[in-house]
């Protein structure tokens, strides 16, 4: 029989169990279980989203490697003209407006969206290419990153047609930058704590609250701010938010920094005076801001991002073990290599899931808490196999070292932190 | 994932279900042959899969026989399938006979090859081979040896030599043969370039580890996950704490990564070419095996630790199969190496870069 959900439809071979008058099927293209309880004659139907572990195994194309070998000449070429000195980190902190501009002159920032907003109508896989690329030489992505990873998709799934065709085509020239405004000073882990206050008013909203730990929020044109369009209801905290397009340059805003433990600004809180925010600058629905907000996790939590912060480091630590011709010091890494292979194959089994409009938010979850632990021992590991006696951080290494260590509690923070990513792991493992 | 390929997935797990439970699993600990479920996976064409009709074999590819195996690994079957594979395999590429019978071989020491003499129409054979899995229980064995001019591989039969009972730490079948100045009239005796065969069977007997190993990880997590929502402590099903969610979570994490590194080393293979995904894999499970094993034990609490619970079935295999054909110390050195070699093109570029030596294994003529 065949049967409709959510606009999928699923030809399915049931299976009964007169036993247990249960009644079920699998269905392997979309990980989806239906249930069917039989109460005497009355026969209720349930679908239940199986929340999967099993990923799928993304293959390269020819035409893939062409996008490599591309992608890989451009940075070599960068690196001899001295753009760019490789940095760890850098998709959050290596910030070059002009970088960003020869990548989307290149058609390398929104590869994968429509051509009439911009985009190239690449495969999510290319894409995947590219940013691995990038982020493995440790080149300043950090401008454009958020624009291009998050806004894009979520314009392009709730957006209206007015928005995409403003904001896409600036996003993809490198031109327009964007920060998400999530966390508050009383909603961090706790998200659905949320207060920054959208009153109604005539064509639009007014802003009052304010967001903090906002990246990027001192560059960015514009901010995906969650707010409350709706008081808190305690029996459904999840209902009311709205994701609003604000503009950071209105009136009303105050943007200040707040400084990471380097000195660097990167971090910052951003105060919401009535603010005034037009009603065409509502994403999706109204009230529907967490659903929407949630379906972008899989996203920001499976990318090589999540995995390759440190690499710059990595890769320098091998080198410097090869000069030496230590074959012994080499096997010590070989543990984090392998563990670097499993991660890049899972998040590009992501990748390819998403494509086919499955949304593996688990799987998901897991590449960003194994990833950044990851991320982390590779400070550690090149702290024990080269020693930094007599080095500074005038020297390559141990500049590359200092920026993986001392960036490093920041990395199973934010995304949401390794705890809660466990919490929700585990009440996907459970079903409940 | 194809019709065919989930036929055969549903139609071995059904089979496991039914047949490989945990009095099978106790009872060949005990010295019992799990004849049964040898039959009927030989009766469905599982044995020769991966070899072609026109040879004696089944059909279907090499991932169709680790996904076979991967189940085997789920539910701690008894039985030589991964021996028989790879030995079946070797034996079709080499020209020699196929048969569903079970087959089983060490991994061959070139410091302990057998010693092959000619004598008239037969062999005089002599050697010991240890730790063989399963055979106790084999038909076939494989030996690797030498003659006066070269190295050989020839199928013998079980009985041709002394069998001493032996096992491994999860009470499998480890035996040792020794055959003494042996006369064997007939028995296959095919010559072969060692290093080749032994270099090929190092990589596919770590991919069997590995996807055994996947297997086991995946029965772990669910018998791990079932414990929590039935196990009751200060009036909630434990599931409720965070403790254990860390746990769980942790877990979860390590079956992923074990799945999908098992799914890439399966999808990289080619007999006879050494790539760099069955060293990563087998690092990486080896890993998971020993963090699952650990997890599951821990928040199972005393229970898990009987020998009445079956969770040890899974946790024992998993450090038993972390230790054959290479820790992460083994493979380690070898990926070093090969890092090394690449050069200054790094880490990325070996990480990324679709690459694969070797040649496959064909009939050698005898010298």
């Amino acid at each position: 029989m065949t049967f409709t959900n959510q606009g999928h439809s699923f030809e399915a071979y049931f299976t009964i169990d007169l036993k247990f008058r249960i009644l079920y099927y699998f269905d392997y293209r979309y990980d989806i279980l239906i249930i069917g309880m039989l109460e005497g004659l009355k026969l209720t139907l349930g679908v239940i989203l199986v929340k999967s572990l099993k990923l799928s195994i993304a293959h390269f194309s020819d035409r893939t490697d062409a996008v490599r070998e591309e992608i890989r000449s451009f940075i070599r070429q960068e690196k001899e003209n001295g753009t760019f000195e490789p940095k760890c980190d850098s998709w959050l902190s290596g910030y070059s407006p002009e970088f960003s501009r020869k990548l989307a002159s290149r058609g390398w920032i929104g590869m994968t969206w429509p051509k009439r907003y911009g985009g190239q109508e690449r495969s999510a896989i290319d894409r995947y290419v590219i940013t691995e690329e990038l982020l493995a030489a440790g080149s300043p992505v950090a401008a454009h990153w958020i624009a291009d990873r998050q806004t894009g998709p979520l314009l392009l799934r709730y957006g209206t047609e007015q928005q995409k065709e403003y904001f896409l085509p600036k996003i993809a020239k490198g031109e327009s930058y964007f920060a998400i405004g999530l966390s508050e000073p009383n909603a961090g882990s706790d998200l659905a704590a949320v207060s920054l206050k959208a009153t109604k008013v005539d064509n639009g909203w007014i802003l009052n609250g304010s967001k903090i730990w906002t990246s990027g929020a001192h560059f960015a044109h514009y901010m995906i701010t969650l707010c409350r369009t709706s008081p808190l209801n305690p029996e459904n905290r999840h209902e009311g938010m709205s994701q609003l397009i604000t503009d950071l340059s209105a009136p009303g805003i105050t943007i200040r920094p707040i400084l990471l433990m380097t000195g660097e600004h990167h971090f910052n809180e951003v105060l919401f005076e009535d603010v005034f925010v037009p009603v065409n600058m509502l994403v999706g629905q109204e009230g529907n801001g967490w659903k929407q907000g949630m379906a972008e996790l899989a996203y920001e939590r499976s990318g090589p991002e999540r995995f390759l912060s440190t690499f710059p480091l990595l890769e320098e630590l091998v080198n410097t073990i090869r000069l030496k011709g230590d074959v012994y010091l080499m096997s010590q890494v070989s543990s984090i290599a392998s563990n670097l292979w499993t991660l890049r194959n899972m998040s590009m089994g992501i990748a390819q899931m998403l494509e086919e409009n499955k949304t593996p938010d688990l799987a998901a979850a897991l590449v960003k808490d194994l990833g950044t632990q990851l991320e982390t021992q590779v400070a550690e590991l090149a702290r024990l196999l080269v020693s930094s006696e007599n080095m500074t951080v005038s020297d390559q290494f141990e500049k590359l070292k200092l920026e993986a260590l001392l960036h490093s509690p920041g990395f199973t923070l934010r995304g949401g932190t390794t705890e809660i990513l466990r919490m929700i792991v585990s009440k996907g493992v459970i079903g409940k | 994932m194809n019709e065919i390929t989930k036929l055969i997935i549903d139609a071995t797990t059904k089979i496991m279900k039914d047949i490989c439970t945990k009095k099978l699993v106790n009872e060949a600990e005990q010295g019992l042959w799990a004849s049964e479920l040898w039959d009927i996976l030989a009766d469905s064409g599982m044995i020769t899969v991966a070899i072609p009709e026109e040879r004696g074999g089944n059909g279907g590819g090499y991932a169709d026989a680790f996904n076979i195996l991967r189940l085997a690994g789920k539910y701690a079957a008894p039985i030589p399938l991964a021996e028989t594979f790879l030995g079946n395999w070797l034996l079709n590429q080499l020209g020699g006979e196929i048969s569903d019978e079970p087959l089983t071989f060490a991994y061959p020491n070139k410091n302990q090859l057998f010693r092959f003499q000619k004598n008239g129409e037969g062999w005089v054979v002599s050697g010991k081979a240890r730790a063989i899995p399963w055979a106790r229980f084999a038909k076939t064995i494989l030996i690797f040896g030498q003659t006066e001019s070269e190295h050989v591989v020839a199928l013998i039969k079980k009985e041709h030599g002394h069998i001493e009972l032996g096992q491994n730490l999860a009470g499998e079948a480890r035996d040792t043969i020794t055959l003494d100045h042996t006369f064997i009239k007939d028995c296959q005796v095919i010559p072969i370039e060692f290093e080749h065969v032994s270099n090929q069977l190092w990589h596919s007997g770590a991919l069997t580890r590995i996807v055994l190993m996947a297997g086991a990880t995946e029965r772990v997590l669910e018998l791990t996950k079932t414990y929590t929502t039935e196990r009751v402590q200060f009036g909630r099903p434990i599931h409720r704490f965070q403790a254990i969610q860390q746990q769980l979570a942790i877990l979860a994490g390590e079956y992923a990564a074990a799945g999908i590194a098992a799914d890439c080393a399966v999808d990289a293979f080619k007999p006879g070419f050494q790539s760099k995904d069955i060293a990563m894999a087998k690092i990486r499970i080896n890993e998971a095996a020993g963090k699952a094993a650990a997890i599951a034990h821990q928040v199972h609490g005393a229970i898990g630790f009987t020998h009445e619970h079956i969770l040890h079935q899974y946790t024992r295999r998993l450090w038993a199969w972390r230790d054959e054909y290479g820790t992460e110390t083994e493979w380690g050195n070898q990926l070093a190496h090969q890092i090394v070699e690449n050069g200054q093109a790094g880490l990325w570029s070996f990480l990324t870069d679709k690459k694969s030596i070797g040649r496959i294994i064909e009939k050698k003529e005898s010298v």
